[in-house]
């Protein structure tokens, strides 16, 4: 009887086979049932469709590097507009022979963002190191100094002009944005309303209409003689728009913090800068990185509308080789191109963000 | 009444660390405490209890002015709560405070989350207060987790902890929010345990508990609140034989 109720040793048994490997994902992923097996025929059928044809007008019928004359009697891609302009796309109307300096300016730029990914970096210093990029930055553009002919921001375009504003654009409306939220929460009715008034305003118009302002209303009411800089103004205009949308991010990631956090910085003895600084924020803020993202690759892609106000950034410079007849007829290269480029600076950006949403986890 | 004063006179000259005089609180028109008057030692170990809804986490939240009283007075350690955010400072300094859900910094380690309010509200050298947090660390039973993350640790542990970042601040008065009413039944003793450790150091204390087991060995005073007003104080000996409201009849007989 006492043997009966023994409890045999526990087995640990394999899954089946047809539940695990390729053929189990085969199974369960494409041919679980008779719609979703028919679905994969035809989008298989699809793919054939179009994949090889793609691929070969890419790589195997186009040309890489030739004079426009060749492009004329190929099948394939004419990937040598790229190369062929390549100085004017990037570098617009800056001066030949001068095209080193926002070439040198880019890598610095794009050297410091590297640099600042890592957080253990995140100092003080780091914000002195920026303010320096910014003024290097401006001086190796600007020139003026150091045998450096004298180059008009109105020839700034480019690549050089897009990472620009976009870049600086972010870095400051960040912080502001981070103000405004908590001036919306504040419990100063006077500040308050204020930031409600600023939020609501500049989220009311589209960027467009503000570069517009900024570009052509601003300047009448400044007195006669005085004028801003047009990239300037459209960087200032990018930061204000940025700004007033990180601060709704901002304000949900500070609405989701529970109270008990604010009772227990207080009951500390915490006071209220240190309890945002040292609480607050760093938890609010990590919980806006997928929303705030999202908000800073629009900004980054919305720098293109600088058009408007007849700045050359990278794709205007495009449009602008594209109108030179040689070249006309190209278009689909070269946008692929700016696509591509585009896409691998968007790219970055959302991978980084991952990675520090990752690293910041703390568990549950 | 009586046993409890014998008992107080009997220390040698105690000092009023607490003084309640006739405070009123509402929450909009709701009269939530009434006409509190509460006076406390330093040493002393309370225990607020009362069935929910009777105004005990709010008047020991008001005691560190989490919440705000609308009349009357409360002195802590000699400095009265009023709107003056320097005096609500210092007093916050002096009176620590354990919650229900522990309320830990998630986003920092247990070690960052002990030395947090030292460096910063008492200015303490880093290696000072990180010396000090695994000294209370230690205390708490729990010197071997200090490199981890609240979310990585047990309800009990991380109420412990949150005892120990308390402590830290070296108050004069620790308040106590039901510390084990967010637990699972077999991590209550643990957290109970080091509460006990601390009165029996002489720790002045008020806890608002349901476990009256603490309240049996460790209160010198047990006070029973309904309905936003303090109906019965008394020793515990005298409390729980002895009821002399007939609320505290029915409290009793419902729990116990």
């Amino acid at each position: 009887m006492s043997d009966a109720t023994i409890t045999p040793p526990r087995e640990f048994l394999k899954p089946p086979v047809t539940e695990v490997g390729v053929l189990g994902w085969l199974h369960s992923n494409l041919f679980n049932n008779w719609y979703n097996s028919l679905l994969t025929i035809l989008v298989l059928l699809a793919l054939w469709q179009v994949v090889p044809p793609f691929f070969s007008w890419t790589f195997i019928d186009s040309v890489w590097n030739t004079p426009a004359e060749v492009c004329r009697d190929i099948d394939g891609a004419c990937w040598s507009i790229i190369p062929k302009n390549i100085s004017f796309i990037l570098f617009g109307f800056f001066p030949d022979g001068q095209q080193w300096r926002p070439g040198l300016a880019m890598v610095l730029l794009v050297g410091l963002v590297v640099f600042s990914a890592d957080r253990k970096r995140w100092k003080k210093s780091l914000g002195v190191y920026w303010l320096i990029n910014l003024v290097v930055m401006g001086t190796l553009m600007y020139g003026g100094v150091f045998g450096m002919p004298v180059v008009e921001t109105s020839q700034w375009s480019g690549l050089p002009l897009t990472f620009m504003l976009s870049l600086f654009g972010m870095v400051a409306a960040y912080p502001f944005g981070v103000f405004l939220a908590l001036g919306r929460r504040s419990k100063m009715p006077a500040i308050k309303t204020l930031c409600v008034i600023y939020i609501e305003m500049i989220r009311g118009v589209p960027l467009i209409s503000l570069l517009f302002m900024s570009s052509v209303m601003f300047p009448l009411f400044l007195p006669e003689g005085v004028t801003i800089n047009t990239v300037l103004r459209a960087q200032l205009a990018i930061i204000l728009f940025t700004a007033a949308y990180i601060a709704e991010v901002v304000r949900g990631g500070l609405q989701a913090m529970p109270r008990g956090q604010f009772e227990a910085a207080d009951s500390l003895g915490l006071n209220y800068n240190q309890t945002m600084r040292l609480i607050i924020l760093p938890q609010a803020l990590k919980i806006v990185i997928p929303p705030s993202l999202g908000i800073l690759l629009s900004a980054f892609k919305d720098t293109s509308l600088v058009v408007i106000i007849s700045l050359y950034d990278v794709l205007k410079t495009t449009k602008v080789t594209l109108s030179n007849p040689k070249w006309t007829g190209y278009s689909t290269e070269a946008y692929i191109f700016l696509a591509v480029l585009y896409f691998v600076c968007c790219y970055a950006m959302s991978s980084y963000s991952r990675r520090l949403e990752k690293e910041l986890h703390t568990g549950r | 009444m009586n046993e409890t004063q014998n008992l107080t006179e009997a220390k040698a000259a105690p000092k009023l660390i607490i003084e309640v005089n006739s405070m009123h609180k509402w929450y909009a028109d709701f009269h939530v405490l009434s006409d509190i008057n509460l006076k406390v030692e330093l040493g002393e170990r309370i225990v607020i209890c009362g069935p929910s809804g009777s105004g005990k986490s709010t008047l020991i939240r008001c005691i560190n002015r989490l919440e705000e009283h609308q009349r009357g007075q409360i002195i802590v350690n000699g400095t009265e709560l009023t709107n003056d955010i320097k005096n609500i400072e210092k007093v916050r300094t002096e009176v620590g405070m354990v919650f229900q859900h522990f309320n830990l910094f998630p986003h920092l380690t247990i070690i960052e989350n002990l030395t947090l309010g030292p460096i910063w509200v008492r200015k303490t050298p880093k290696k000072e207060a990180e010396e000090m947090a695994m000294m209370y660390l230690e205390k708490v039973h729990i010197a071997e987790q200090a490199k981890k993350f609240p979310g990585q640790l047990s309800g009990g542990q991380q109420q412990r902890v949150a005892i120990a970042r308390s402590l830290c601040m070296k108050p004069e008065v620790m308040l106590f929010d039901e510390p084990t009413s967010a637990l699972d039944p077999e991590m209550i003793k643990e957290v109970l345990d080091v509460m006990i450790e601390r009165a029996e150091e002489g720790m002045t204390m008020l806890v608002v508990t349901h476990e009256m087991g603490f309240a049996k060995s460790v209160a010198d005073r047990v006070m029973f609140m309904d309905e936003g007003q303090i109906v019965e104080q008394n020793s515990p000996h005298e409390f729980f034989d002895n009821p002399q409201h007939e609320r505290t009849k029915l409290f009793l007989s419902q729990i116990l």
